[in-house]
């Protein structure tokens, strides 16, 4: 005998964009659009080197759980991910490698600095770590903690989202972004 | 080189017999950061050499300059999975250096954290194993408990992952009733929890034959490559510090030690999970012994070098002076030079400590475990299949943090 | 019959007499000095010799001592015996400006990563070790951080402000 079927009525659905719609047709801008679709389908790349890799694998277990916002597969190559997420201390030997996992990135990336020692260096002023990684990538939101919570690590991709869902389509191609990216000696 | 007859390359040609693959620092997740150029024939491995320093912190540097009290952070970091046994490790340190002598109390509640802390970690190195295995399942399962771990330190010291538990005397405050709660939920909890992996893996086909053979070690050659903790054990030899040494009251506790006998992976997982069992069980049993110990005794009487409480300290002058000198490290350290060693989770933790009476140490090394017995990588993985390097590295149970210090 | 402290010494002075100097147990632990010459053979003696058997070697470290002239890099090397459970620590010094040591690898193998990191650390050369280069650090790097006189911060940052961290 089988057990009744029951529906989960508590999924959160993702809102629809401002738009004009009609009799089978939804017309809105692209950038809302493709937005939408971007920032709920992020795949990090989860380049975690220490204790806040540990809180990462927490965020990524099932407690609380990255998967539910749309994070579902980690891309653990460069080139298959969106979002570079920088987790625990970067020494001045790992600085060249971070370097290139970022050049291999394909636009659109992101970057998010996990914790205090990819942010800025953290307890460590020593001699050989990189003291915050944007001396040598462009990063996009920060996360403070020692290790942060896995909430706060949360928080920060859902920051990450919400530049994901408001960034015009035009940014990558813009001066702005030219003269940031050249400023780090990236073409 | 080895000899090839299905390879036959013209005389002069620039073209190698071996490809070079690169493991590098960047591994899918988990691991840390280590590189690893493996020599391939095909699949198989003929060499490998090993990159270590990537996440080099100077943290001998970084003690140097640093007043003993404020050592403990440092060392969360070096075994982040099992923070808690560096940090009992150093405050154990301290206090032989210092003469303190804990109230068994304090060892009993000691001995708890750091059992906890053991199968926090070992749980992460056989779910690790898992999943590099491609079972998934069984990590997800056990980091749950993880999680109830993590309560347990939070309600004890605040923190989750780097907890700096503990001070040089006992512990910063009193255990609450909730952490007991939250303990006994553990114990009730985590054994089904650890019989259903052990379903999930000890006898299942696919990982019995994926581990087997794989990276296996003599014990005379473990030994000399130092080797300690659960790769020792797995390899034949019952070497464990809290019984050769014991220290923090593990001479109270009955528990046995368990040994593999080839060294290969499948081993080091059996050892690893049967030292799961014995520390749920001293858990039990030091959680039995604290019912007959008043329970408001938690540091030892040194009013010189553990902080009073702050009503004294604002209507006691002694205990204004003691705050002060404490605080700003002045207090009496004596000068002197000491080894001493806990069982981390992955071998001998060590703490050589050389003190010129001054505030904070002249020299502090750190004796790492991964540091010695990843050496013996090369050795473990040669003419292994490119897969089962992997699974060797992930059964050694390499944290980098203690690799580089 | 159970190794003492005091079995211990008698044996090394047996055999090296007076090479050997400044005993001393501090915690516990034997420790004593040999000139540098002589590292190799005093470990070999202790690892060969059936009563004695310190086969394993726990650490080996280095200590920089500015103030003792002629005499600055302390190589300190802690010995193990597992069938007794007794612990040996074995220094010796060298000057700064030929730091040079007998590599402990042919013994032990487990010398070879932490030799390694002696010299990364303070500059002590390690004759006959088959692969003598960095091992933490960059390879780039032209001093040896732990030497006293190095300072613990990477001094070419131009981004700390001065106020805020209190000079």
């Amino acid at each position: 005998m089988a057990r009744p079927v029951q529906f989960n009525e508590k999924v959160k659905m993702v809102e629809i964009p401002k738009g004009y719609s009609g009799e089978g047709f939804f017309a809105t801008t692209f950038d809302k659009a493709i937005g939408a679709a971007r920032k709920n389908s992020i795949w990090p790349l989860p380049f975690a080197t220490s204790c806040c890799g540990i809180e990462f694998m927490a965020t990524a277990a099932s407690h609380y759980d990255l998967a539910r916002f749309g994070a579902e597969r980690m891309a653990f190559t460069p080139r298959q991910c969106d979002l570079l997420m920088v987790m625990g201390t970067i020494a001045k030997k790992m600085g060249p490698v971070l370097r290139q996992v970022y050049l291999q990135m394909a636009e659109p990336r992101w970057v998010i600095a996990v914790g205090a020692c990819a942010s800025s260096g953290g307890v460590f002023d020593t001699y050989s770590v990189l003291q915050g990684i944007d001396q040598v990538i462009p990063v996009d939101v920060y996360v403070p903690g020692c290790p942060p919570r896995p909430e706060a690590i949360l928080d920060g991709f859902m920051r990450i989202q919400e530049l994901v869902g408001q960034e015009s389509l035009r940014r990558r191609h813009s001066d702005r972004y030219k003269d940031l990216m050249n400023s780090y000696g990236i073409q | 080189m080895l000899e090839q007859p299905h390879i036959s390359l013209p005389q002069g040609s620039i073209e190698k017999q071996t490809t070079t693959l690169n493991l590098g620092p960047t591994h899918p997740a988990t691991h840390g950061v280590f590189q690893n150029i493996l020599e391939m024939d095909g699949e198989r491995v003929v060499n490998a050499e090993s990159t270590v320093g990537y996440i080099h912190r100077a943290f001998e540097k970084i003690a140097e300059r640093r007043p003993y009290y404020q050592i403990t952070p440092l060392t969360d970091r070096l075994n982040y999975c099992s923070a808690p046994i560096n940090n009992m490790g150093w405050h154990l340190t301290v206090e032989k250096l210092l003469g303190i002598q804990t109230p068994k109390r304090v060892d009993y509640l000691r001995v708890i954290i750091m059992e906890l802390a053991r199968i926090t970690d070992h749980l992460i190195c056989n779910g690790v194993v898992g999943v590099d295995t491609g079972a998934f399942t069984g990590f997800l399962y056990l980091m749950q408990f993880r999680e109830l771990a993590y309560e347990i330190y939070e309600e004890v010291c605040g923190s989750r992952l780097t907890t700096n538990i503990g001070r040089i005397g006992g512990f910063e405050r009193n255990f609450t009733p909730v952490a007991f709660q939250k303990i006994e939920k553990f114990l009730a909890g985590f054994p089904k929890a650890l019989k259903e992996f052990e379903t999930l893996m000890t006898r299942n086909r696919i990982f019995v034959e994926r581990t087997t053979g794989v990276g296996p070690i003599s014990a005379e050659r473990a030994m000399n490559y130092g080797f300690t903790g659960p790769n020792l054990r797995a390899a034949g030899v019952d070497y464990d510090v809290r019984v050769a040494h014991p220290y923090s009251s593990y001479e109270d506790f009955e528990f046995s030690i368990p040994v593999g006998s080839t060294g290969d992976c499948y081993d080091r997982y059996l050892v690893r999970n049967a030292e799961m069992w014995q520390s749920l069980s001293i858990i039990r049993q030091a959680m039995d012994k604290l019912k007959s110990l008043p329970d408001d005794v938690y540091h030892a009487d040194v009013p010189a070098y553990y902080l009073p409480e702050k009503q004294d300290v604002y209507t006691k002058m002694e205990a204004l002076i003691y705050h002060f000198k404490i605080i700003m490290g002045e207090s009496d350290i004596l000068p002197g030079e000491l080894y001493n060693a806990v069982e981390g989770a992955n071998g001998e933790l060590g703490f050589y400590l050389i003190s010129d009476g001054g505030r904070s140490p002249y020299r502090l090394h750190f004796r790492r475990p991964c540091f010695i017995y990843y050496q013996a990588y090369p050795e473990l993985v040669k003419g292994a299949m490119l897969s089962d390097a992997i699974i060797c590295l992930s059964s050694l149970n390499l944290i980098a943090g203690e690799l580089d210090a | 019959m159970s190794l003492t402290n005091d079995y211990i010494k008698q044996r090394l002075v047996e055999k090296f007499g007076e090479e050997l100097t400044s005993f001393e147990e501090p915690f516990g632990l034997l420790s004593f000095t040999a000139p540098a010459a002589l590292n190799l053979k005093v470990m070999q003696f202790l690892y060969d010799d059936e009563e004695l058997q310190f086969r394993f070697l726990t650490d080996l470290t280095a200590v920089h001592y500015p103030n003792q002239v002629g005499a600055e890099l302390a190589v300190v090397y802690h010995l193990y015996n597992f069938r007794e459970k007794v612990r040996l620590r074995l220094k010796i010094f060298v000057p700064v400006a030929a730091p040079k040591v007998f590599t402990a690898t042919k013994l032990f193998e487990s010398a070879n990563w932490m030799e390694r990191e002696s010299y990364d650390f303070y500059g002590v050369e390690f004759v006959g070790h088959p692969n003598l280069k960095r091992i933490l650090n960059v390879d780039e790097m032209t001093y040896f951080p732990m030497r006293k006189e190095f300072p613990l911060e990477d001094q070419t940052r131009v981004d700390k402000d001065d106020e805020m961290f209190g000079r």
